[in-house]
């Protein structure tokens, strides 16, 4: 068992390695006229390429790849094109938010999706579980920002309840937070949700089946029983994948949301960084989605190894 | 007598395979009216519309449904009605036509790596996995920043987002089939890769794939909406529903329709897939059609 | 004294994919007494299962009781409410499944998943039920019961697996015990060790007993009466004696002429050989592993060991063994499926290609294959004409009518009618698709066909049928066979020559006549003496009889330069045979058997 797993854990830094070169070569592809966006289109020559020696652009692809890899693991993640701080200040301020926000609504989504899914695959074709079906169904029907403006409409517009705009988030007092949190979570929340709550229910149904809960029927074991002492250790590692899979999807639905509400976090930075061609912030907030990319899925099969018999004892 | 381990196979089995006609369930035609519907529009919309998609209408900016705007008028005082309509060549024909392009890529490096196996087989997943840990978001932004938003660009990072998902999907599924004894029987006949790939393994897995096959559709519906959204999708004066939604934006506040019918929209189309999706994937030995690895 | 099961004319629908309803077991009565043992006999179909699970008060998803009631020391099982049902599934009435593997939970220890029905039913607590449940598995007959029971179902072999199974169902000592086709999935010699292991535990708690089995032989050892069903419906019942001597209904007749008689040798034989081979392996190594980035070989994982084994022209080599033994794998090395990593295949002299893609198409259409499965080995995709057609376009550029002329006359050869080559699998019964599976071997007019495990998924009689269609075609053609089997009947109708194999490695050789007569390799002896006979009283003999051995079947077979017989054999010397491959000796004219003992030392073991 330990074999596979640091095998796994080897994989992923593989993975995060070839992410690395990935993500600077993507960025290679702006249009490199960083120059001219800094200093402005009536500049000349002698001035940008003077610009472009001094931030170190014109050396080799590989060379610059190098030396930015090397900072990475010294945690000097190089410097804003645009405004000349260190890229590591910036984004620490940014990541606090996104983090509270992507936290919060992992901490409600988790609990809540497992035990509705579970519900759910325990009383199938019911009415409980048709409309929980419905819902989920109209609700990832709808994409990020639409869910985010609809809730907006009626939250923030019609009941005037919360901020529809988010600017300056004040985490000093609960209410503060709430108000700032509120309507960002509950966009993620609801998509995240209807993800979850689907494949949970497809994970349990379909570990349902097997017959081995047929043969603890014939035991004489009650309902719940069957549920949460033979089908549950089952069906664990196919929701820890559908868990990690979704916590995924919070990484990618963050940044719609940030703009949306003009949240500020890692994800609107990284979006405003892209229209500024700012490289480096660029560079650095992709790693670090990528990253929890990499740590979520690499996390899920850890625990599929852990929790199934079959791979913690070999025969 | 045979090992029976009672392990139903990954596809669906004899019994239930040929010729048994699904009965329509009410949700399925459901599922399918919609996408009828949406399919005409993206297909004779344009012809449909009652006022070209650029003409101003006399009601004034965000005015609310007459006689001559259905729907109302957007920010700039054209008919919502007509440009939603117009729009929908876009919101599903880059959609769809992205997805068969992945699709296909996808499902060609997928069949190739389950029947080959070995070292390649290997370095495939492992490509696949490292292209899947990156948020697809990111990806396109990167990619459009780059390259710009042309739409043989958005076509093509659509489609090569969704080519890993789909490749990974259509490995597991040639896998089940390429254990099978019929395909064996083929590899026994010493039958080329090309022959075995398209004769044997590809017709049983038509059914898995064309439920994949929708799941990606009903993605990539949502992702280039959320690109238009952010500004980086279909570029004005063209507009895709994502892209209406955000230039109408300024009147949410006053609850005008033209911000958020446009998101209603696809919300529709992409339910109309998903109970589509939903009807064929039922029943039958249930191959998790949903992306669980 | 009255009875503690009736079934009284129960009907039982089932829903077809299309949502039909269709009776599936039409009006089936029948009794077992406190202390009986009954068997209910049939084919695929018959509804056994049904009936046995309605003796639960369970139907599964998907079927539903019209008619008839279900009593259970006079309580109407049917009629019960769900907490009742609970209450006596388990506690009254329990159930061994056909297949432990699928029926034990992988997640939960053994000993837990057998002390569970106690804990369920509020017989004992924690502590009693554990130790009980350590008992009971010792009573089985079950290696280190303590230990096995920390243990996960997947650490133990089949049969002991099977024998947990029935360790679980005994621990609220239930007044019915209900066995599906317990030993159907076990090898042969496993089996006796399991059946044994039943009979002896249900005689020690005087409990009734309902076993369901399609075999005959296997029945008539545990069962006082018998049961036919065929359909759905009860054809025939009486006590075991009487139905095995005196069968009164045609069915009960043709299901007990499927079971013949052991095999003696001196069958149908054809002269054979002294031509050149058609087919040499030599020294023939294979395994599953995959190269890894960094592993070396090891010798533990192969799966066969320097097989040598020819095949004449027109001749039928029965290649026999057990499960783990290799056998399906040798045929898929010669098919090209499959690359050994030593030894060569050569066909009339020439050596074969590794893979199937690098071999030549003539000497592709000379060796065909068929495989176990009729429902995995066509394409559901694909008509039947399609399936066979295809080899005679790829291997003679057959088309239109010529190939059609030829479809149909293959067809015909091996029983079918001209116009199922329109149909689709899934019109066709198990047998049938066998019949096509045929039909598409020989339509490349081969030299050579493998059969691997053909007969093993078809019922009884359906089977019997397809032996005698091979036989014929063999006849017919000029076509040698190599006939993959576990079932030493089957294999004494049809072979010529006999090889046996154990773990990858051959154990013994020569023509069936001499094989059967006189076998020489102790595992050799062991199967034949496995193969149960259609008499009461057979399974007590062959337990008595048997020498006694130092290790439990199902104990993990080795795999290294030694005998992998080793660890079950009363002949084992200790310091050769786990160090040195057996050698060859000459038991007989073309009969070797491969063993560190003396054929003299062999032919004096007790048998």
């Amino acid at each position: 068992m330990l074999a596979l797993i640091i095998r796994r854990l080897v994989l992923g830094l593989v993975s995060l390695w070839a992410i690395s070169v990935l993500v600077f070569s993507a960025t290679e592809i702006l249009p490199g006229d960083v120059a001219t966006a800094i200093l402005g289109n009536q500049t000349t020559e002698e001035a940008r390429a003077a610009l472009i020696a001094e931030l170190g652009l014109d050396r080799p692809a590989h060379e610059r790849y190098l030396a930015w890899l090397d900072g990475l693991f010294r945690g000097d993640l190089g410097t804003s094109l645009a405004t000349e701080t260190p890229v590591a200040r910036i984004v620490s301020l940014r990541i606090t938010n996104t983090l509270v926000l992507a936290v919060a609504t992992a901490i409600l989504a988790v609990p809540l999706s497992l035990g509705l899914g579970l519900l759910a695959a325990a009383y199938p074709n019911s009415l409980f579980d048709k409309s929980l079906t419905v819902g989920s169904l109209l609700v990832i029907s709808l994409p990020e920002f639409v869910v985010g403006l609809l809730l907006a409409l009626l939250l923030a517009v019609r009941l005037k309840l919360l901020p529809a705009v988010v600017t300056s988030p004040d985490f000093t007092s609960l209410t503060g937070l709430l108000r700032a949190l509120a309507l960002p979570a509950l966009t993620l929340l609801a998509s995240v949700q209807a993800h979850m709550i689907r494949m949970t229910r497809a994970a349990v149904l379909d570990t349902m089946r097997r017959p081995y809960i047929e043969m603890a029927l014939l035991k004489g074991a009650s309902k719940g029983r069957i549920i949460l002492r033979h089908a549950l250790p089952n069906a664990l590692a196919p929701i820890v994948n559908v868990v990690a899979l979704n916590l995924g999807y919070l990484v990618s639905g963050v940044v719609i949301v940030e703009v949306v509400f003009t949240y500020p976090g890692l994800g609107r930075l990284m979006v405003d960084a892209v229209s500024a061609r700012d490289i480096p912030i660029v560079q650095a907030t992709a790693m670090i989605f990528c990253a929890v990319y990499v740590f979520l899925t690499l996390a899920a099969d850890v625990v599929t190894v852990l929790t199934n018999p079959r791979l913690r004892h070999a025969k | 007598m045979s090992d029976a381990t009672g392990n139903a196979p990954a596809v669906p089995s004899l019994a239930s395979t040929k010729r048994v006609r699904r009965k329509l369930t009410l949700f399925g035609a459901i599922g399918i009216a919609l996408l009828g519907v949406n399919l005409a529009c993206a297909l004779f919309g344009s012809f449909l519309a009652p006022h070209p998609p650029g003409d101003i209408n006399p009601g004034g900016a965000f005015a609310p449904p007459s006689g001559t705007a259905l729907l109302g008028t957007d920010y700039l005082s054209r008919d919502l009605f007509s440009r939603l309509l117009d729009g929908a060549r876009f919101s599903i024909g880059v959609a769809g036509l992205a997805t068969c392009i992945g699709f296909l890529v996808g499902m060609s490096i997928g069949f190739t790596a389950a029947e080959i196996r070995g070292r390649l087989d290997m370095a495939v997943t492992w490509a696949v996995d490292v292209l899947l840990s990156f948020p697809p978001i990111l990806l396109a932004l990167l990619v459009i920043a780059g390259l710009g938003t042309s739409l043989p660009v958005l076509i093509g990072t659509i489609a090569f987002i969704q080519s890993p998902r789909v490749a990974r999907v259509a490995r597991a599924v040639a896998l089940g089939i390429a254990a099978l004894e019929f395909v064996e029987v083929a590899r026994a006949r010493g039958e080329s890769l090309a022959s075995i790939l398209i004769r044997e393994i590809f017709p049983s897995a038509v059914r898995p794939l064309a439920v994949e096959f929708g799941l990606r559709l009903s993605y990539a519906v949502l992702f280039m909406s959320s690109l238009s959204f952010l500004g980086l999708g279909i570029q004005p004066p063209d507009a895709d529903w994502g892209g209406m939604v955000r230039e109408n934006l300024p009147g949410l506040y006053y609850g005008a329709l033209a911000s958020i019918v446009p998101g209603v929209m696809i919300g529709l189309l992409v339910l109309g897939i998903n109970l589509t999706v939903d009807w064929l994937s039922a029943g039958a030995d249930a191959q998790m059609s949903e992306e669980l690895r | 004294m009255p009875p503690l099961l009736e079934i009284q004319g129960l009907c039982v629908e089932g829903r077809t994919p299309r949502g039909h309803w269709v009776p599936t077991v039409r009006g089936v009565s029948l009794t077992v007494a406190p202390g009986e043992v009954v068997a209910l006999i049939g084919e695929s179909g018959a509804g056994k299962t049904t009936v046995a699970l309605a003796s639960l008060s369970y139907m599964r998803p998907g079927t539903r009781v019209v008619k008839g009631g279900v009593r259970l020391d006079g309580i109407d099982l049917l009629a019960l409410d769900a907490r009742a049902r609970r209450a006596a599934r388990g506690k009254d009435v329990a159930y061994v499944a056909q297949s432990a593997q699928a029926a034990l939970n992988p997640a939960i220890t053994i000993g837990e998943q057998v002390a569970e029905p106690m804990r369920l039913h509020g017989i004992a607590t924690r502590e009693e039920a554990r130790c009980r449940a350590i008992a009971l598995l010792a009573r089985l007959d079950l290696p280190d019961p303590a230990e096995l029971a920390g243990r996960y179902p997947h650490q133990a072999s089949g049969g002991q697996q099977q024998r947990v199974m029935v360790a679980m169902a005994l621990t609220c000592q239930p007044k019915l015990l209900v066995l599906d086709e317990p030993t159907t999935g076990l090898d042969v010699t496993t089996q006796i060790e399991v059946l044994k292991a039943i009979k002896d535990v249900i005689r020690t708690h005087h409990s009734a007993a309902m076993y369901v089995s399609h075999d005959l032989a296997v029945v008539a050892q545990i069962a006082d009466r018998i049961v036919v069903m065929k359909d759905g419906a009860v054809v025939e019942e009486g006590p075991t004696t009487d139905i095995i001597a005196h069968p009164r209904e045609d069915y009960t007749r043709e299901l007990i002429g499927a079971v013949k008689p052991r095999p003696v040798g001196g069958s149908v034989n054809f002269a054979v050989r002294e031509t050149a081979p058609l087919l040499t392996v030599e020294r023939l190594s294979a395994s599953f592993a995959r190269p890894g980035f960094l592993s070396k070989h090891d010798i533990a994982s192969n799966v066969l060991q320097e097989v040598d084994l020819t095949i004449g022209r027109r001749e039928v080599v029965a290649l026999v063994g057990e499960s783990g033994s290799g056998k399906s794998t040798l045929a898929r090395v010669i098919a090209g499926l499959h690359a050994p990593f030593a030894g060569r295949v050569a066909l009339d002299g020439r050596p074969l290609a590794a893979r199937a893609r690098r071999r030549d198409r003539e000497m592709l259409r000379r060796i065909q294959i068929i495989f176990q499965s009729p429902d995995l080995s066509l394409n559901p995709e694909q008509t039947i004409g399609e399936a066979i057609g295809r080899p005679l376009k790829l291997y003679f550029g057959l088309r239109g009518r010529r190939r059609a002329e030829r479809l149909t006359e293959l067809l015909l050869m091996v029983g079918l009618a001209a116009d199922h080559a329109a149909r689709y699998p899934a019109e066709l019964s198990g047998g049938q698709r066998q019949r096509v599976a045929i039909a598409r071997a020989f339509s490349a007019s081969p030299d050579l066909v493998l059969c691997d495990e053909i007969l093993s998924s078809l019922d009884t009689i359906v089977a019997a049928q397809v032996l005698t269609l091979m036989r014929d075609l063999r006849a017919r053609h000029d076509v040698a066979y190599l006939f993959i089997s576990h079932d030493l009947v089957t294999v004494s109708a049809i072979a010529d020559r006999v090889v046996v194999l154990y773990a990858g490695r051959v154990c013994e050789a020569g023509s069936a006549a001499s094989v059967f007569s006189a076998p020489a390799h102790p595992y050799t002896v062991l199967l034949l003496a496995s193969v149960p006979e259609l008499r009461q009283g057979w399974l007590e003999d062959v337990v008595a009889a048997r020498p006694p051995t130092r290790v439990q079947t199902g104990a993990a077979m080795p795999r290294d330069l030694g005998c992998p017989f080793r660890i079950r054999c009363a002949l084992a010397i200790p310091g050769r045979c786990d160090r040195e491959p057996p050698p060859e000796r000459r038991v007989a004219a073309g009969h070797v058997a491969y063993c560190h003992r003396e054929v003299t030392e062999l032919r004096a073991a007790p048998v």
